[in-house]
């Protein structure tokens, strides 16, 4: 085990080279839907146990199932009326499952990128073969589906390893080249796009995705009521968008659709989404996008400024 | 380091569900559904009568709301028992002065100890139905059959006999089954049950012994849930449910009738504190135009003969 997983270096936020988005944007905004498939019996896992009570969990099992029958719609004809395509953090097999919701996303080109197989199969005590098999069964499963090369990448359930970034960019170079697997969700150490240190050399981006905007985070964890997530959700843009001015930022709203689509929550989050789309200089995007634009524009000024900056105090 | 190989492996990973209960159904795709004179919303005010046991064993967990502290948890005990001396007859007169028809999910165990409020109850005529023997009495997986054939079997005659009514109506305590208790409950007269939360409108739901329905009492907008696991306040419990109301409400302008579902217990929303937030929500919803309030079994019956 290692002190520090590696991927990134230390690089302060002040006197950074400036990002310009699209049209002069001040903040890339983003709506990442998880759709995701949890199982009612899952195989045990040493490290994790999938439900707190014996299978069948139903108070888990049912409230997701719920998402994927209820809450998808929900969500997607909101997105829609605010003109934002989802970017989806998907448990692939639910192309095998539901193909009727990866067929209303196709036709909303929306993205899609990899959340694993199923919510429920950790990472946590995988060989560097298996999570190399699983991670390329899930881009098979959505080019295979979908069409589309998968860019991002979301461990499933966030269940990691010590490789868990340098395999999905290998894997995508093995299937795509250069068009699959060149950034991550994994990380919450910025709130700009930052330069992932990988053994593969590959160009590869860490993409904020906000585990504090997560609804499961906000509902499941802190469980606040849905107006002070609404809230919350509208001081986070008005922070990044000022912020924003003086070199761009990104926000990310990661939701689950058996969360902030429930009857009780949907008014906030609606609100919410009106508010930070009602502001003239948003990029309203997918993680993806945010993802190609850096690496076009930003990633070797980034690298070179990060060197620059650690030359300064000299580094560890 | 490795895991078995079988972990990436995925034997269910096909079209519907990973097992044969019921059919992959999106709510939107489905016939819209009309409620009893044009209402668009069809109240369902569920009212969870419970006896958790001094004597707690917590097999094969402690159950939510349960005792937490070493024998004898008295602060806890006392403290559910007070819902049923003090808060269910706040809750009777609010829910009669603003003509709610409530439903009764009651233990067994209650019914059988507490003769006069289950008298009270039965003189009411409104619908019972039968939330497991008691809070300690779990349904869960790995269960032994025959041990839970007669506990099902106990807490329905027993219910049965002491209230008169014919009790179809089924949710377990904290909503939990064994993989069995679906056909149990089928074998024994239940035609509906609460448990699986997968839903907001009914759907079929097989057995080995039939269909069952499955009727959406959703844990979100559960007083216990919202107030004593998410710490919220009573009044954010109200500004919930009127949101959503409000937002099925709008629902239904396109999709037909839906359902709003309150599970509430005396022993929380009962408090001198809390009482008020109820009344308002009932004076709110019982006035409006667009509610029908109903018992679980009349809703369940109008959905069927759509």
């Amino acid at each position: 085990m290692k002190e520090d997983p590696g991927y990134y270096d230390y690089w302060p936020y002040e006197n950074r080279p400036k990002i310009k988005w699209p049209n002069g944007a001040k903040v890339a905004f983003w709506v990442a839907p998880n759709i995701e498939f949890y199982e009612l019996n899952p195989p045990d896992n040493p490290f994790r146990k999938p439900w707190p009570q014996p299978s069948p969990a139903l108070p888990g099992y049912t409230s997701r199932d719920w998402g994927n029958r209820v809450g998808h719609i929900r969500q997607m004809k909101l997105l829609e009326k605010y003109g934002i395509r989802g970017s989806i953090s998907l448990s692939t097999a639910l192309c095998d499952h539901h193909p009727e919701i990866i067929e209303l996303c196709k036709e909303r080109n929306w993205e899609f990128f990899s959340h694993g197989i199923y919510n429920t199969r950790y990472t946590y005590g995988m060989s560097e073969t298996q999570e190399r098999e699983m991670i390329k069964d899930s881009i098979e499963t959505i080019y295979k589906h979908t069409g589309q090369k998968c860019a991002g990448y979301l461990a499933p359930a966030l269940s990691h390893s010590e490789n868990t970034l340098d395999l999905f960019a290998e894997v995508g170079t093995e299937l795509f080249g250069d068009e699959a697997g060149f950034y991550s969700c994994d990380l919450f150490h910025d709130d700009q796009p930052t330069p992932i240190n990988l053994r593969s050399g590959k160009r590869f981006a860490s993409i904020p995705y906000s585990l504090e905007m997560n609804d499961t985070i906000a509902y499941l964890v802190q469980k606040i009521t849905p107006r002070r997530y609404g809230q919350e959700l509208k001081d986070n843009f008005d922070r990044l968008y000022a912020e924003g001015a003086e070199s761009g930022t990104i926000m990310c709203i990661p939701t689950h659709n058996y969360q902030v689509t429930n009857a009780h929550r949907i008014k906030a989050y609606e609100e919410a989404l009106e508010y930070i789309t009602g502001h003239s200089d948003v990029w309203i995007t997918t993680g993806k996008e945010i993802a190609s634009y850096y690496l076009d524009n930003y990633y070797d000024a980034s690298l070179e400024d990060i060197h620059q900056k650690n030359k300064k105090y000299g580094t560890k | 380091m490795a895991l078995n190989k079988t972990y990436l492996e995925y034997p269910e990973r096909s079209y519907g569900m990973d097992h044969d209960r019921y059919d992959w159904d999106m709510l939107s795709n489905r016939k819209p559904i009309t409620w009893p004179n044009g209402k668009k919303i069809a109240l369902w005010v569920n009212v969870g009568v419970q006896f958790f046991p001094l004597n707690q064993k917590g097999i094969p967990f402690k159950v939510p709301g349960g005792m937490t502290k070493p024998y004898p948890d008295l602060r806890h005990y006392s403290l559910r028992d007070y819902g049923n001396r003090i808060g269910i007859y706040r809750f009777l007169k609010a829910l009669d002065k603003y003509n709610i028809t409530p439903t009764f999910a009651m233990n067994t165990r209650l019914a059988e100890r507490l003769p006069y409020l289950t008298g009270t109850l039965k003189d009411r005529g409104n619908e019972i139905l039968c939330h497991g023997y008691d809070m300690d009495k779990l349904h869960y997986g790995g269960q032994n059959i025959k041990e839970e054939e007669e506990l099902v079997k106990r807490s329905l005659d027993s219910l049965r006999k002491l209230t008169g009514q014919e009790i179809n109506g089924w949710v377990s305590p904290a909503k939990n089954e064994s993989e069995n208790t679906p056909d149990i409950l089928a074998e024994n007269g239940i035609t509906y049950f609460c448990d699986w939360v997968n839903d907001e409108m009914p759907y079929n739901f097989k057995t080995k012994n039939g269909i069952l329905t499955a009727m959406p009492l959703t844990t979100e907008l559960d007083d216990h849930f919202i107030i004593l696991n998410n710490l919220h306040s009573a009044e954010d419990w109200k500004h919930q449910v009127i949101d959503a109301f409000h937002f099925l409400l709008q629902e239904t302008e396109t999709q037909g009738g839906r359902i709003l579902s309150i599970n509430i217990h005396p022993w929380v929303l009962g408090q001198p504190h809390r009482i008020k937030y109820l009344e308002k929500i009932l004076e709110y919803l019982g006035s409006h135009e667009a509610v029908w309030s109903a018992s679980s079994n009349t809703i369940l019956n109008a959905w069927k003969n759509n």
